[in-house]
């Protein structure tokens, strides 16, 4: 028996939900009692793997293969499938990121395995294992439990904590068979500067009350606080922001250290998806608005003043 | 081009989900339900690929009697047929005993391309779509906000963290949707009417040949509950703007220390 924590990288570099993944298994491990193999998939990825030791993979198993030098489903399928095979897996801890939920369910359906999609949490009990969802965009929690063998944790980024654990970590390197290539890869385009919403300590989104594209004000406290910068679907419909910005229970749900809602309302839709945040504040001009009732902080006043002020008195705080 | 879209009837978004007496499921008697909204979209581009290609749009639900309404309503933004598998056996299964009851569905339909939504806004799973694609041995895109078809092949365009990739892969191919693929179309009055009189067929599991034994669950909701409380509601006073933004901030750094 074993657990297995498959590690998300891009073009070389570990994504941070691989350290919650390994940190998250590491916990699974010990309260099965077993040992931890982290598992890395790419093409040319052998010298980055040991760096998984430090969060307590006790082994690293690289599958290193030019078919797997991009993150593809089905490939990459096949060879976690062989590798759990072969390791007798347990359980498999993955990163719910986009292609991690694909990976997590397409692998679910290979394995038979039960699987707790986006999870927040990971209990083991006697040897049962279950996990904490969030269903209905975030309106209830769920309790699963998982049957079967193995069992797939999918985490949600940002929701585990890192923790450095030193073991051996010694890296192996597995003849891996990734299968026929059905999926051809055409390319890949990335916004580097952007910090990605699902994956950010802090968040500053803007409603419909920014009134227009202009997101400046917004985009400045954003910077101050080394923040990502979401939107209601409002805006995202008036074509103000990208659709990749959308907050909410058919958009991103997200859990951040620090949420400030500027001139949107708190839709139910809108609430779904960011209430778990740790802390929330609200800029809105209209003292009644939903927002408040589940901020805890709010200021009720004109955003176009407010935000401008609260991005210099940060500016001064942090000097 | 046959096509077939994955749909689920689910309780609309903007419905306050209460846990039943039970611990383990929602309360469901003031619900009002629509179609995911993931599942719209992809009701939307089979309608959209079908208009330029031609071919055959049909829509596939695992559901209640209740689910039929769903169906119609695509069947009214203008699909072709309806097929509902309603049977007390599949709604007794998770997310992997759908899949299966789906992907044998498939088995008994051409089909070329198979759309479903990348989740559905009730359990939020992300699987069934995947898991079907695999029961039936095929590829899977997920997350698509832009494809294109010509000469047998399709290449989508999915979402990732901070990015686009780009695949392509031959016929027959499962892709699951994204917000900004398409913006749905309502049913039109006209389109209403027609419904009513296009097919929609109902069959049990006996009718795919599976026997419910197989479809034994591997995951269980063991409680279902509501989200910790927010306290919230505390408004921050002063005199000027100026004195609570500064007051906004000291609380943030002192008092919630997330500065
Ligand atoms: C199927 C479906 C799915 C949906 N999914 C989502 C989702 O995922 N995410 C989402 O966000 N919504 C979603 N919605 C939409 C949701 O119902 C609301 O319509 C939307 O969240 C409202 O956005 P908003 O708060 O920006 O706009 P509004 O509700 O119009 O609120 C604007 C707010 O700005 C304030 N304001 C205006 N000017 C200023 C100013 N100068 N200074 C300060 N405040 C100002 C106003 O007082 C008001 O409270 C969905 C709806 C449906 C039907
Ligand atoms: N009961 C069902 N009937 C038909 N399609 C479904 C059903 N459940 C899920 N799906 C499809 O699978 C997608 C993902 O659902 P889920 O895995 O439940 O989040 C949905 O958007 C639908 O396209």
């Amino acid at each position: 028996m074993s657990v297995l924590a498959i590690a998300e990288q891009r073009d070389g570099t570990f994504r941070k939900v691989t350290y919650e993944v390994v940190s998250e298994a590491r916990r699974v491990a010990d309260s099965l009692g077993t040992d931890l193999a982290a598992v890395v998939l790419g093409s040319g990825v052998e010298a980055i793997a040991g760096e998984l030791g430090k969060y307590g993979a006790d082994k690293v198993l690289v599958a290193d293969h030019p078919a797997l030098a991009e993150q593809i489903t089905e490939p990459y399928t096949n060879v976690i499938a062989d590798i759990a095979g072969k390791q007798s897996a347990e359980v498999l801890v993955i990163g719910a990121s986009s292609q991690g939920k694909d990976l997590a369910a397409r692998l679910a359906a290979r394995l038979n395995a039960g699987l707790a999609m986006d999870c927040v949490a990971v209990t083991v009990e006697g040897g049962n294992v279950a996990a904490t969802r969030p269903m209905y965009g975030g309106k209830v929690l769920a309790e699963v439990a998982l049957n079967g063998s193995p069992k797939i944790v999918a985490v949600r980024p940002n929701a585990m904590s890192i923790t450095e654990n030193p073991k051996d970590g010694s890296v192996e390197k597995l003849d891996v068979d990734p299968g026929e290539g059905r999926l051809r890869f055409v390319e890949k385009k990335l916004e580097t500067e952007k910090v990605e919403l699902t994956e950010a300590d802090v968040i500053v989104s803007g409603g419909r009350g920014m009134g227009g594209s202009d997101y400046t004000l917004v985009e400045g406290l954003a910077e101050v606080l080394g923040a990502a910068v979401g939107a209601s679907r409002s805006a995202v419909d008036e074509g103000w922001r990208p659709h990749s910005d959308q907050v909410g229970q058919t958009g991103k749900t997200v859990s951040p250290n620090l949420y400030v809602a500027c001139g949107i309302s708190g839709a139910i839709q809108h609430l779904a998806g960011m209430s778990s945040s740790k802390v929330i504040v609200a800029i809105n001009k209209d003292p009644e608005a939903p927002i408040f009732s589940k901020a805890d902080y709010g200021i009720v006043g004109d955003l176009f003043e407010i935000v401008p002020l609260v991005t210099e008195e940060i500016k001064k705080r942090k000097g | 081009m046959d096509i077939v879209v994955l749909l689920k009837q689910v309780p609309a978004t903007e419905s306050i989900i209460a846990v039943g007496g039970d611990g383990k499921s929602i309360k469901t008697d003031d619900l009002k339900w629509v179609i995911s909204p993931y599942d719209e979209f992809a009701v939307e581009e089979a309608l959209r690929i079908r208009e330029g290609q031609g071919g055959k749009v049909t829509i596939l639900t695992v559901g209640p009697d209740k689910a039929t309404e769903a169906v119609r309503t695509a069947l009214a933004m203008g699909a072709d047929e309806g097929v509902l598998i309603n049977d007390p056996a599949a709604l007794a299964c998770d997310g992997l005993g759908v899949a299966r009851i789906l992907a044998a569905a498939l088995k008994q339909m051409p089909f070329d391309l198979v759309i479903a939504g990348q989740r559905a806004v009730d359990d939020d799973n992300y699987l069934v779509g995947t898991a079907v694609a695999e029961y039936m041995g095929i590829p899977n895109i997920s997350m698509v906000n832009r494809e294109e078809i010509a000469d047998g092949k399709i290449k989508c365009r999915q979402t990732i963290e901070g990015g686009t990739v780009t695949l392509e892969a031959d016929l027959p191919v499962l892709f699951t949707t994204q917000r900004g693929l398409n913006e749905p179309r309502y049913a039109s009055l006209p389109g209403i009417m027609k419904a009513k009189k296009k097919p929609l067929e109902t069959k049990s599991l006996a009718d795919l040949g599976i026997d419910a034994a197989t479809l034994q669950p591997v995951t269980a909701i063991a409680a279902l509950q509501p989200p910790p409380e927010r306290k919230g509601g505390r408004i921050i006073e002063g005199e000027t703007a100026a004195e609570k933004a500064a007051e906004l901030v000291k609380l943030l750094s002192e008092e919630a220390k997330v500065l």
